[in-house]
């Protein structure tokens, strides 16, 4: 137990969960003649390009000490916004979708900042509201695309890597440059760890908060209107459940519910795990409720396996 | 004044057989020695101080005794028979209780619930007793001579009357031996009278007493016999009336300290910080004060007079009602602590865990929290300059870590606040305000620190030092502000006064007429 206590300790950056997602990619490499090939690879990164650019957003807001629950709302609204609004033209369309999403994210923030009400609260209610939006602005109809510019998109390739998959990975390595790197990352962790402290270091604590619920709309917007560009189409009811999505992939890769720690790194693990788990199931043709099952019991042993590891030891002893 | 140093005790030890005894205790965790074969005893009806810098192994010897740590050598023997706690319960119900540093009550429940949280006496049906739950704990609250009441809600207590309710709970079993764990660190002057005859009624009733602390007028006022512990070693045990000051510190620091009045700032520029009839609604009232380039201004008084809150009001979280902030020649009334930091304000505040650092973050980044643009560019921090940041102020004030990405929540008190100070340090401010920088420290971090504030207002920095332990606002101000109910009552000259016209103006004694003896 020491040994790999130690392994996790000495290697800050590495989550218990890309073990898993080593595993498991071994696992079903050996179970499935069809799982171990680059299109199938490139078809996962496609599939969970939508929850993981979402996810990267979430990881900003959780480590801030916040949560956001619109995110799958904003997603369905984005969705109908960049294919309802193709008439005045694609770009107008897909600016106003991306703009819908970081105005509602702004809003978000600038009510947990000047309010003191609980995130979680605040936009489990957005969540609500903006659902009703989406409904009453499509009358409960789905929008079709009629650009093709729009859903060749979706389904467009730079040689052989998908323009999605190479979309999320780009994100996902700006997203850890910022993080790491800026003083927004680093005052997004101080925040989440003592705002009273960082209030003390006269860290602009709003400004930080309002920012990151801002990132965090753009990429629920943004995977909106990728996710619509893949169907062609947008449906009032898309981006149902991905805030539950998103959430577990960023819990699974070790950022705390309590703010103040975790990473993109970690972030991306998670939202790896869950692809590979739901494509590799499927290829094994288990079926889908089965998968929900096992993403289930996965999620509350990898948090009691990191709550295990994270036992306070030696270092703790400061008598 | 009378020399620090000279002080001893007037208690003759107490002869009898101990009540308790540990022997040759060992504990080791991974990678430490935390206790080396350490011997202890206590005797009923004694005070026991057990001395020792931050990280000698007090706690840990505290924590073996009281069943949460398991020794791995030597023996534990209460009233003559060897006993083996394996938690704190066990130790609990065979009369040994720890009173703990941190408090661990429940603020949403009466005094009674909490005094018998765990313990509720029960009645057929398993239902709670409510009446003899409400005579047993007026029995305790008497004992105790509390001014509160069984029903009182715990939240709404000061304190001091929490601490009440924490030995109160410790009465609930027959104790034979109390552990006091630093139990006046977050009491006032006038409080601790309270705290201290509770402490000789429970020696009149026999019991033995641990008694855990940094402050030497305490140890010396209370205690019969002292024992000192050093790196994790028994260094020995005297008796309080044999002894002084000097020898105790000698044996826990193996050197002697010197608190030196003598190099106190003498080279004062023009005002850095003025207040001006500065108001706040129902916190304090037309405070008026300067504090000049180079100088050591001390606020001294009890808590709740308002001290901090003035601090926290020039540092933009306040917002006065009426009065003026002056910051170098400027009138500024920061509405944010943004603002203030930008125009040169520092705050090392009270609490060093809640408000100073995020205990989750490394030191390195502790360390530049208050000036991330200094060690940026374009937005992007540049690790080489945080590490020479780091790197320079670790130096400077002798920070003990292993490393720099060692978590600032596994240092000890000291080097957790030579860490805030340097974090406001490199912001370069112009004026520096230290809110009870040394509470919960150890002498020797201690003594460093106020030869680290002496050196940096001889450099030029204009320096306001909250304090509530005399010792210290005498070692270090040019001048003493006294405050006593959200006003200020007088002025002192720090060479000059005398402890008796300190002591009279922060407890409201002739306030009518303040005396004036400005510097």
């Amino acid at each position: 137990m020491m040994s790999i206590k130690g392994f996790f300790r000495g290697r800050a950056a590495i989550q218990p969960i890309w073990i898993f997602v080593i595993a498991i990619f071994i696992f079903f490499s050996f179970m499935s003649e069809y799982f171990l090939s680059l299109g199938n690879i490139t078809n996962i990164l496609v599939q969970t390009s939508t929850i993981g650019l979402i996810a990267l957003g979430m990881t900003y807001v959780m480590i801030n000490g916040n949560i956001d629950l619109s995110v799958g709302a904003i997603l369905g609204l984005a969705a109908s916004l960049a294919v309802g609004l193709q008439d005045y033209g694609l770009t107008i369309a897909i600016i106003a979708a991306l703009a819908s999403g970081m105005l509602l994210g702004a809003i978000n923030g600038l009510v947990v900042w000047k309010t003191g009400v609980n995130a979680f609260i605040v936009t489990l209610g957005a969540m609500l509201g903006i659902r009703g939006l989406i409904f009453l602005y499509t009358g409960e109809q789905s929008f079709y695309s009629m650009n093709f510019a729009f859903s060749d998109f979706g389904a467009s390739s730079i040689g052989p890597f998908p323009v999605l998959a190479i979309i999320f990975l780009l994100c996902t390595l700006v997203m850890h440059l910022v993080l790491t790197r800026t003083g927004h990352g680093r005052n997004t962790f101080a925040v989440g760890g003592n705002p009273e402290a960082s209030i003390d270091a006269g860290i602009r604590l709003g400004r930080h908060m309002m920012i990151n619920f801002i990132i965090v709309g753009f990429f629920a917007a943004l995977a909106g209107v990728l996710l619509a560009s893949q169907m062609g189409a947008a449906t009032p009811n898309l981006g149902r459940d991905y805030e539950l999505w998103t959430i577990t992939a960023v819990v699974l890769g070790g950022t705390k519910l309590t703010g103040g720690y975790g990473s993109i790194v970690g972030t991306l693990g998670g939202v790896l795990a869950i692809g590979i788990l739901r494509n590799g199931m499927n290829l094994m043709q288990v079926p889908a409720f089965y998968v929900l099952v096992v993403l289930g019991v996965i999620l509350i042993s990898v948090l009691i396996i990191d709550k295990k590891l994270n036992v306070p030891s030696t270092k703790e002893v400061r008598i | 004044m009378t020399p620090v140093h000279a002080r001893t005790g007037q208690r003759q030890p107490i002869d009898a057989d101990p009540v308790l005894k540990l022997e040759g205790i060992t504990k080791r965790f991974p990678g430490v020695v935390a206790l080396n074969k350490v011997d202890f005893d206590v005797r009923p009806g004694e005070v026991h101080a057990l001395l020792g810098e931050n990280g000698a192994g007090k706690s840990t010897l505290m924590k073996v005794l009281a069943g949460k740590h398991q020794a791995n050598e030597g023996r534990i023997i209460l009233g003559g028979e060897e006993m083996a706690f394996e938690n704190p319960k066990h130790a609990k119900r065979a009369g040994v209780v720890l009173i703990h540093q941190e408090q661990s009550l429940v603020p949403e429940m009466t005094v009674a619930e909490n005094i018998f949280l765990g313990s509720l006496p029960k009645k057929w049906g398993n239902r709670v007793d409510w009446r003899k739950l409400r005579e047993d704990t007026n029995a305790i609250l008497e004992t105790l001579k509390c001014s509160f009441q069984h029903d009182d809600l715990v939240g709404s207590l000061s304190i001091a009357k929490k601490q009440m309710v924490e030995i109160g709970r410790a009465l609930v079993f027959t104790p034979r031996v109390v552990v006091f764990d630093e139990p006046t660190a977050s009491l006032t002057d006038h409080e601790k009278p309270v705290l201290y005859d509770v402490i000789h009624s429970l020696c009149e009733q026999g019991v033995g007493i641990v008694y855990i602390s940094h402050r030497m007028d305490e140890i010396f006022h209370l205690s019969h016999r002292i024992s000192v512990l050093r790196d994790g070693e028994y260094t020995g045990t005297v008796n309080t009336c044999e002894t002084h000051e000097d020898e105790v510190t000698r044996m826990m620091i193996g050197r002697s300290l010197e608190l030196d009045h003598a190099s106190k700032p003498t080279d004062f520029g023009e005002n850095m910080l003025e207040l001006r009839n500065l108001t706040v609604k129902r916190i304090f009232e037309d405070v008026s004060f300067n504090v000049r380039k180079g100088e050591i201004v001390g606020m001294y008084g009890l808590v709740g007079a308002g001290r901090s809150e003035v601090a926290e009001t020039i540092f933009g979280l306040r917002t006065p009602v009426a009065g003026e902030v002056v910051l170098d020649g400027e009138v500024v009334n920061f509405r944010s602590t943004h603002d203030a930091v930008a125009a040169g304000i520092a705050l090392v505040p009270e609490d060093r865990k809640d408000q100073g650092l995020i205990l989750g973050m490394n030191c390195r980044d502790n360390m530049t929290l208050a000036s991330l643009s200094s060690v940026s560019s374009g937005g992007f921090m540049k690790g080489s300059a945080e590490r020479s940041v780091y790197d320079k102020y670790h130096q400077a004030m002798k920070i003990k870590t292993p490393s720099w990405r060692q978590k600032v929540g596994n240092l000890s008190g000291g080097n957790q606040q030579k860490i805030v100070i340097g974090k406001w340090l490199h912001t370069h401010p112009k004026l520096l305000i230290l809110d009870e920088p040394t509470r919960g420290i150890d002498v020797g971090s201690k003594a460093e620190i106020h030869a680290l504030v002496k050196d940096l207002a001889k450099s030029g920095y204009a320096v306001l030092v909250i304090s509530s332990e005399m010792p210290e606002v005498l070692g270090l101000s040019n001048r003493i502000i006294a405050m006593y109910d959200g006003r200020v009552t007088a002025e002192f000259d720090g060479d000059s006064v005398s402890e008796d016209a300190l002591v009279q103006a922060i407890t409201g004694m002739g306030t009518s007429a303040p005396a004036a003896a400005t510097a």
